[in-house]
């Protein structure tokens, strides 16, 4: 780890006052379950890390208007603990809940989880975002891509997503609070995620110079479920994920959102799942069709065709469990 | 000479008791040091520049600038211009600091160039090796063309186990202290004994200045007998830094490129067999890679060693990686795997029960009522004979559930070992050892074996090992530390209390070779009302203490240990056929392993073999190398995936502990029960949904693949 100039801030304009204008100067550290461990690899090296633990009007999370509002720094164990979450974003819950290390949910945060990077192992060796030799040749396609993306994969980036909660806020139409010192905006969290075109950009539409708030879900009377395929029972990040809202009408779906997890350099919001449902009841033969669907467009790489059938069971397994409801 | 053969198991009050270890309170409270948390006054840290790259040759070096880099005490090259570098994460510069920021910060300033080379780190694909496979010739047994020719079935199969690392719980290191012509280690290591010679030569000291300290250490399971490169640059660093001590320890990425691995193993097999299911002949063609060096011919077939009819070839395939270092049951593993997964496959084509298969051909192992009797009894733990079902016939649902078997043997006779005891005057006992308990409880065996031998309760004896101030003893590996100082420790206190016998005959009188010692008194045989307690006894010494040797010679361990044991192990796995996900829902191991000390550690030996080399090496660990770059790309604990507590199932432990097994002496355990369970998973797994999963770790990837059809 290099050394850097540590800044305490209490209050959320004296944090933002701390930032920089360039990736890479400045960090901000949360429950740096990730910051930590990309610092030490001097993956990352900024010159100034911004601790935002104490400032207090990132965390609560609150029931308002416009929906549930869900402060950046709420870790995951407080919004796995919250039974509000639990009843009424039982999708959320479900993501939450397969982070299974207590010590990753008590300190990692709500807007760590869509900040942190991803875990290409090809970037985490030093090979940058976009995971390149000396000669600028993309090494995923002809390496070591077991777990890289199926979808969204025509480069140049290849690695997938690391949001657990991100399908999860896509799929409730979730909206990200940003502010930087010269104000805030909104972003619907779909549109947080992007897909980087060069090693010095993000994978996230955040600028330099702001920080997540935190999080607004609108209300609605929905089912909902998340589905993860993981490999260990211990801690492991899903090989496929899927998380699905359905808005019911009777029997039948009058709407539905589909987004897969660690499938695609974002989360990947499946269109032609929702439209395979919409009208439908779902039972194992309609789930299964919509499985299907959402993966019809994967363009697996030399080592990863098993993900699009883990994709497809994921999307099948969230659906069936969202209609059954709440065990 | 007096007998030191064990006493008979009847009479036995504290060996074979189930004692928890005597360090578990301390190391469960975190108050045990491990010699990663000793701290020595003035200590300096060591930080150590790696190469890059896979295959390099160092053209130019420059340190000037970290020598002059803050808190820098002293620069060590390691690997200086003109050496060539086979692989990546070898040690190219040591530098000690005053922090361990300082010392890293250094790194940065130090300029290397490299000339890279072509590297060649995959080892699977023996078509793409070319001249980095090495033949090692053919080995013919008997007719094997005849034996193919009379063949009612033959059964061709591949299989592959891929190349893993020890990922130690303790990284590997050490801190180092060279102070004039005095060195002192604080060491991480198997060996206390053995790092002494190997410091002692590496840096041309002589073996009496060295001294070795450990009393706590976090697993080697085969990869820490020596002082290493990093150890001797330390060393080096703290000769430079006027002998302050210097601690290096390396970083879990640093441990998982350079530490140690085990070989990998891959073998197209083909079997004969009857119709009856007795196999006629063997034919393999294996390759391995444990890294530039190769990889060694895995000792196939395994167990079912005297098939009549064989041919084996092998091939040393070179890797720019690592090299090999001993894994728990060195290449036992990866031959079980290969064996027995053919010979699961055989059952399977003669649509035969491999349970009857195994047991029918067990004339061709070393042990054929051992393994019998111990299938039988891992099948009834099991419930086989109501649960078992032919490959592939698990019944409707996307989960499907299996059973499978594999067999193993393993040596562990005791090591060479000298043990010395003293009895003082105030009755307090000491028994000492430069042995090590490299987390196996060996304190906890020494102390109740002593306590045996003098009558007394475990606490009155104070082991004292993990210091080269004691009498040699041997390295812990082969499952060798049991029977050699249970051996001598049984020698060193029968001589001692001899002579406290001596000193009290007197007292007592009685002549000392009709006493006894029983239950915390020095007694006369048949009479025990007359006698002295051990404290009175003990304080006839007067002002002399009673210092006496016992020592394991291995060729003459007089019945005291031995070794050469079997195992049999069943697993049942559920595989969900949609994922490809593999679920451990329970194992049984059956273990043969002599005169049992302690039942209690015997079992959690066969438990962390069965974690650690079975359900992590069955589902779980590969270390993953990146052709393109030469790198290992999994050197984290994020993907480099061992089990967790829900991973691994239920575990069932069924040690033999019949008088036949008894009478056999003590044999070491550490090893064996790490063997089997790969294989038992894997032929589970097969038995589950009906196809061959060739390769390990059966991770979804493979599984569905297998059940598709094609290759992963």
């Amino acid at each position: 780890m290099q050394a850097f100039e540590y800044a305490n801030p209490s209050t959320l304009q004296e944090a933002l006052s701390l930032l920089g204008n360039r990736w890479g100067e400045v960090d901000v550290l949360a429950g740096g379950t990730d910051l930590l461990p990309l610092m030490k690899d001097e993956i990352h090296t900024p010159r100034r890390v911004v601790n935002i633990k104490n400032v207090k009007e990132l965390g609560g999370i609150q029931s308002t208007k416009a929906g549930l509002r869900i402060g950046a720094a709420v870790t995951l164990e407080e919004l796995l603990q919250s039974a509000l979450v639990r009843k009424t974003y039982p999708a959320l819950a479900d993501a939450a809940r397969g982070i299974a290390s207590p010590q990753i949910r008590n300190m990692g945060t709500v807007g760590g989880d869509l900040c942190q990077r991803p875990r290409c192992w090809y970037f985490r060796n030093g090979f940058g975002l976009l995971a390149r030799d000396a000669g600028g040749q993309a090494l995923v396609p002809g390496g070591e891509n077991q777990y890289h993306a199926i979808l969204g994969n025509s480069g140049p980036a290849y690695f997938v997503s690391a949001s657990l909660l991100g399908p999860a806020l896509i799929a409730y139409n979730a909206t990200v609070k940003l502010a930087s010192a010269s104000g805030s905006r909104d972003v619907p969290v779909e549109k947080f995620f992007v897909t980087p075109q060069n090693d010095s950009s993000r994978e996230i539409a955040l600028l330099p110079n702001e920080i997540v708030t935190g999080i607004v879900i609108p209300s609605a009377v929905t089912r909902s479920a998340t589905y993860e395929v993981r490999q260990r029972q211990a801690l492991d990040w899903p090989l496929a994920a899927a998380s699905v809202v359905l808005r019911m009408k009777g029997a039948t779906v009058a709407g539905a959102r589909v987004v897969l997890g660690h499938v695609a350099p974002t989360p990947w919001v499946s269109e032609e799942a929702a439209q395979a449902l919409a009208g439908k009841a779902i039972n194992e033969e309609t789930a299964t069709e919509a499985g299907k669907a959402a993966l019809a467009g994967a363009t697996p790489l030399s080592q990863n065709a098993y993900k699009v059938q883990l994709a497809r069971v994921a999307v099948k397994r969230a659906l069936l469990q969202a209609a059954r409801g709440r065990a | 000479m007096p007998d030191y053969s064990w006493p008979p198991k009847a009479k036995r009050k504290v060996m074979g008791r189930r004692m928890d270890r005597l360090d578990g309170p301390e190391k469960a409270s975190g108050r045990a040091k491990y010699s990663s948390d000793v701290q020595r006054p003035g200590m300096l840290y060591a930080a150590i520049l790696t190469s890059p790259h896979a295959h390099a040759r160092v053209t130019s070096l420059d340190t000037a600038e970290a020598e002059r880099s803050p808190g820098v005490t002293a620069v060590e090259v390691v690997s200086g211009p003109g050496t060539e570098i086979q692989w990546a994460g070898t040690e190219i510069v040591a530098v000690a600091a005053a922090t361990e920021d300082q010392a890293r910060d250094a790194l940065r300033k130090i300029k290397v160039q490299y000339e890279v080379l072509p590297h060649f780190v995959k080892d699977e694909d023996l078509n793409k090796a070319g001249s980095r496979a090495r033949a090692a010739g053919e080995q013919v047994t008997g007719d094997p063309d005849q034996a193919f020719k009379q063949a009612d079935v033959v059964h061709e199969g591949y299989y592959g186990i891929p190349v893993i690392t020890h990922c130690t719980l303790e990284s590997h290191g050490g801190i180092m202290e060279w102070q004039g012509d005095q060195v002192a280690h604080w060491a991480s290591t198997q060996a206390l004994t053995g790092i002494r010679s190997d410091i002692s030569t590496s840096l041309k000291v002589p073996v009496g200045n060295v001294t070795v300290h450990q009393d706590h250490m976090g697993g080697g399971f085969g990869s820490k007998f020596a002082a290493d490169r990093w150890g001797v640059a330390a060393a080096q660093l703290s000769k430079k830094s006027g002998g302050r001590p210097v601690r290096v320890f390396l970083d879990r990425a640093t441990e998982l490129q350079i530490g140690g691995v085990r070989p990998s193993a891959y073998a197209k097999v083909r079997l004969a067999a009857r119709k009856d299911g007795t196999i006629l002949g063997w034919e393999s063609q294996s390759w391995a890679s444990g890294g530039v060096g190769g990889g060694g011919r895995p000792p196939i077939p395994y167990v079912y060693t005297n098939i009549p009819n064989q041919r084996q070839t092998h091939q040393a395939v070179s890797i720019n990686a690592q090299g090999a270092r001993a894994w728990r049951a060195p290449n036992h593993q990866q031959a079980c795997y290969i064996t027995q997964a053919a010979m699961d496959d055989l059952a399977a084509k003669l649509n035969m029960d491999p349970l009857e298969l195994f047991k029918k051909n067990a004339d061709v192992t070393a042990r054929a009522a051992v393994y019998r009797q111990q299938l039988d009894k891992a099948a009834e733990l099991i419930e086989w004979k109501k649960r078992w079902h032919p490959r592939g016939q698990s019944g409707p649902g996307t989960v499907k559930r299996g059973l499978g078997l594999a067999v193993h043997t393993w040596g562990g006779a005791g090591h060479a070992s000298q043990c010395r005891c003293n009895i003082h005057a105030d009755g307090s006992v000491e028994v000492e050892l430069a042995s090590q308990d490299i987390g196996t409880g060996t304190r906890t065996i020494i102390a109740q074996t002593a306590a045996e031998t003098l009558g007394l309760p475990v606490g009155a004896i104070k082991v004292k090992i993990g210091d080269t101030a004691f009498p040699p003893s041997g390295t812990s590996g082969g499952s060798t530390t049991v029977g050699g100082v249970s051996s001598s420790t049984r020698k060193a206190t029968m001589n001692a209390l001899a002579k406290l016998f001596e000193s009290v005959a007197d007292s007592i009188g009685a002549p000392a070779e009709q006493l006894e010692a029983v239950e915390g008194r020095i007694q006369v045989k048949g009479a025990p009302a007359k006698g002295l307690a051990w404290k009175a006894a003990c304080q006839k010494l007067g002002v002399k203490t009673i210092t006496e040797m016992g020592e394991n010679n291995p060729k003459q361990p007089g019945g005291l240990n031995t070794g050469g044991v079997g195992g049999a192990q069943i697993a049942d796995v559920s595989v969900d056929t949609e994922t490809g996900l593999v679920t451990i829902n329970k194992i049984v191991a059956v273990q043969d392993c002599g005169l049992i000390i302690n039942p209690k550690t015997a079992e959690s030996q066969c438990y962390g073999g069965m974690i650690m080399a079975g359900v992590c090496g069955a589902l779980f660990e590969e270390r993953v190398m990146d052709e393109q770059t030469g790198r290992v790309l999994n050197a984290d604990m994020e993907f480099y995936k061992l089990a967790g507590i829900g991973d691994i199932g239920q575990l069932v432990v069924h040690l033999n502990m019949e008088p036949e097994h008894d009478q056999r002496g003590v044999v070491g355990l550490g090893e064996p029960p790490s063997i089997a369970t790969i294989t038992a998973i894997a032929n589970a797994v097969t038995n589950a949904i009906g196809v061959r999963v060739t390769n390990v770790p059966l991770t979804p990837a493979r599984v569905l693949a297998a059940l598709e059809g094609r290759t992963a």
